[in-house]
């Protein structure tokens, strides 16, 4: 019953990614009949915590993290292909910004103080990294999660002779409702980023920089730009997601595990999509959720042998999978498109 | 309109380009001919900004352009159509040319400038919704040059564009430069195919080991007995 409620959450989101792909499209019919929807179940995301029991809404805060940490990363990397292994450490900035001004400040502020020095942690980390390419790039950001973790380590031994912090809670309703709230404003920012000439740019630096750059495109300021506007979503759902925990250390607030998943996820849903990634965090978060509290040692091995099979057989993921078998069925109106 | 002077550009410890001056005036269209090696890409990307030159000086309209970034010299009005058509292949034909107005100046009109593209290549018009990469090479030489007209260019830089096309089809590429400086629009031509290009240029530089080697009216290079022997095999 309780699961029936998530899932029926989860369908909600869903749908949600795939109204943003929608509205994106030229010629629109029916209107009135998808907007609706779309309050709908924007109303029932938002009424959880009303009727749906304490363990659902833990549940979806957590589901909804996931989400939030795949469709940012797929904002930059997948049109522009720069495979980033930095969302850990931005949701680790959001995470400790929790720690040091949460028992001070009231949530909201301690959110958006999350998502800003993450931002600054991006814009610097894009000013002096988005010039490399390929594997340097992808283990430049991985090293980033590494070295934060290490400093901070060292940082709390030296000086506060301490190891990892306390934190302040919050409640349970709350940290859903700011984690939903976060997931609406990336929603809107992807529709707005996508329908501008920014979104287009970004696709096609991705596919050729040089040319890109002959077009008038400024490349590194709009690959700076939009890396770090994927990153607050990041540092926002860590700081709220923080006051979820009561203890944390530099080694659970940047697991590398955070970077890897979200990979995983956007590649398993399919990245040419809005909705795509939307879908591969639902299931895959659902999946983990359930699989680590019933079967926890398999659920890490699971993920790993989904990985190999989604690469090898669906290169576009679940919706690649889902536009395949269409075209299967309407074969006689092939359409090179 | 365009003049560049005394350009030396290196690759890191390579000296490339040794002094080069040219001056490209308003309505002209000026080629550029020279082996493989002799410097051709290198002396445009330097103009277009991808390079810096190591000394010398590049002026656009009066402005000074050497040493600005490649964006900021395609908002004065420079456009570079590059070697290889280098064309985002898993966009659609539209999409293409829409992000060949992406500066502001052109982002504004760029339904009218669709318009006018589509005109002078309809091809391009049927196949609008089609990924690039699924063009023939004839087709994505027509993109690329269309890409680079979305600016709204004062001057365009096309870098071979006859490379890898069928004879018929070479024929057709050097009209529609004929007709583009009809439209007003000067033209720096790179070229291998030199006898074509001397029959569409005004003028002509002749680029040898990175030097300027001779620079004349087309019709006195045709007669000049050292194009003849090295680029025209007579």
């Amino acid at each position: 019953m309780e699961d029936l409620m998530v899932i029926i959450n989860l369908l909600a989101l869903v749908y949600l990614g795939w109204f943003v792909d929608w509205t994106l499209k030229q010629n629109k019919s029916k209107i009135w009949l998808f907007s609706g929807l779309a309050l709908i179940m924007l109303a029932i995301l938002s009424t959880l915590p009303n009727y749906g029991p304490t363990y659902s809404y833990i549940m979806m805060s957590g589901i909804l993290m996931y989400l939030i940490l795949t469709v940012s990363w797929t904002l930059f990397s997948g049109p522009t292909g720069y495979i980033s292994l930095a969302p850990a450490a931005f949701f680790g900035v959001g995470i400790y910004t929790s720690a040091i001004l949460g028992k001070d400040f009231p949530v909201l502020v301690v959110v958006i103080f999350g998502g800003l020095l993450s931002v600054v942690l991006a814009a610097i980390v894009g000013a002096l990294t988005l010039r490399l390419k390929g594997i340097y790039f992808i283990v430049f950001t991985f090293g980033l999660v590494l070295l934060i973790s290490s400093v901070l380590l060292w940082y709390e031994i030296r000086f506060t002779g301490t190891r990892g912090r306390f934190i302040t809670t919050a409640n349970n309703d709350l940290i859903y409702y700011v984690m939903l709230g976060i997931t609406v404003l990336m929603f809107i920012t992807s529709y707005f980023l996508k329908r501008s000439k920014y979104g287009l740019a970004l696709q096609s630096i991705g596919q050729n920089e040089e040319a890109a750059a002959h077009m008038g495109i400024n490349v590194t300021a709009v690959k700076i730009a939009v890396f770090s506007i994927s990153a607050i979503f990041m540092g926002m759902a860590g700081a709220i997601m923080a006051m979820k925990w009561i203890y944390l250390d530099p080694y659970s607030a940047f697991d590398p595990f955070r970077s890897f998943l979200p990979v995983l996820m956007a590649i398993f849903g399919g990245m040419k999509q809005f909705y795509g990634p939307v879908l591969g965090a639902v299931i895959l978060a659902f999946l983990e959720e359930k699989l680590l509290t019933e079967f926890p040692y398999y659920y890490k091995l699971s993920f790993g042998i989904v990985l190999i099979l989604v690469i090898i057989y669906l290169p576009d993921g679940l919706v690649g999978l889902g536009q395949k078998v269409r075209a299967w069925f309407s074969r006689g109106k092939i359409a090179l498109t | 309109m365009l003049e560049v002077s005394n350009i030396s550009t290196f690759y890191g410890q390579i000296q490339v380009l040794w002094d080069i001056c040219f001056k490209i005036s308003d309505g002209e269209i000026l080629a550029l001919i020279g082996a493989n090696g002799a410097g051709k890409t290198t002396l445009l990307n330097t103009i277009s900004g991808v390079l810096r030159p190591n000394s010398g000086t590049i002026t656009f309209l009066g402005q000074r352009i050497d040493g600005l970034a490649p964006h900021a010299i395609v908002e004065l009005g420079i456009s570079h159509i590059p070697e290889g058509r280098k064309l985002f292949s898993d966009m659609s034909v539209q999409e293409n040319l829409e992000m060949g107005a992406y500066i502001d100046r052109a982002w504004k009109h760029r339904r009218e400038t669709l318009e006018k593209v589509f005109e002078f290549f309809p091809r391009l018009k049927e196949r609008a919704g089609q990924l690039a990469r699924t063009l023939s090479g004839g087709e994505q030489q027509m993109l690329a040059m269309g890409r680079g007209l979305m600016s709204r260019p004062k001057l365009c830089i096309i870098d071979e564009p006859s490379n890898g096309l069928a004879p018929k089809l070479v024929q057709e590429v050097f009209q529609i430069i004929k007709s583009l400086r009809e439209q007003g629009i000067t033209i720096l031509l790179i070229e291998q195919n030199v006898r074509q290009t001397l029959e569409v240029a005004d003028r002509a530089c002749v680029l040898e080991n990175g030097r300027m080697a001779l620079e004349g009216c087309c019709e006195d290079l045709l007669k000049s007995d050292h194009v003849r022997k090295a680029y025209l095999g007579l």
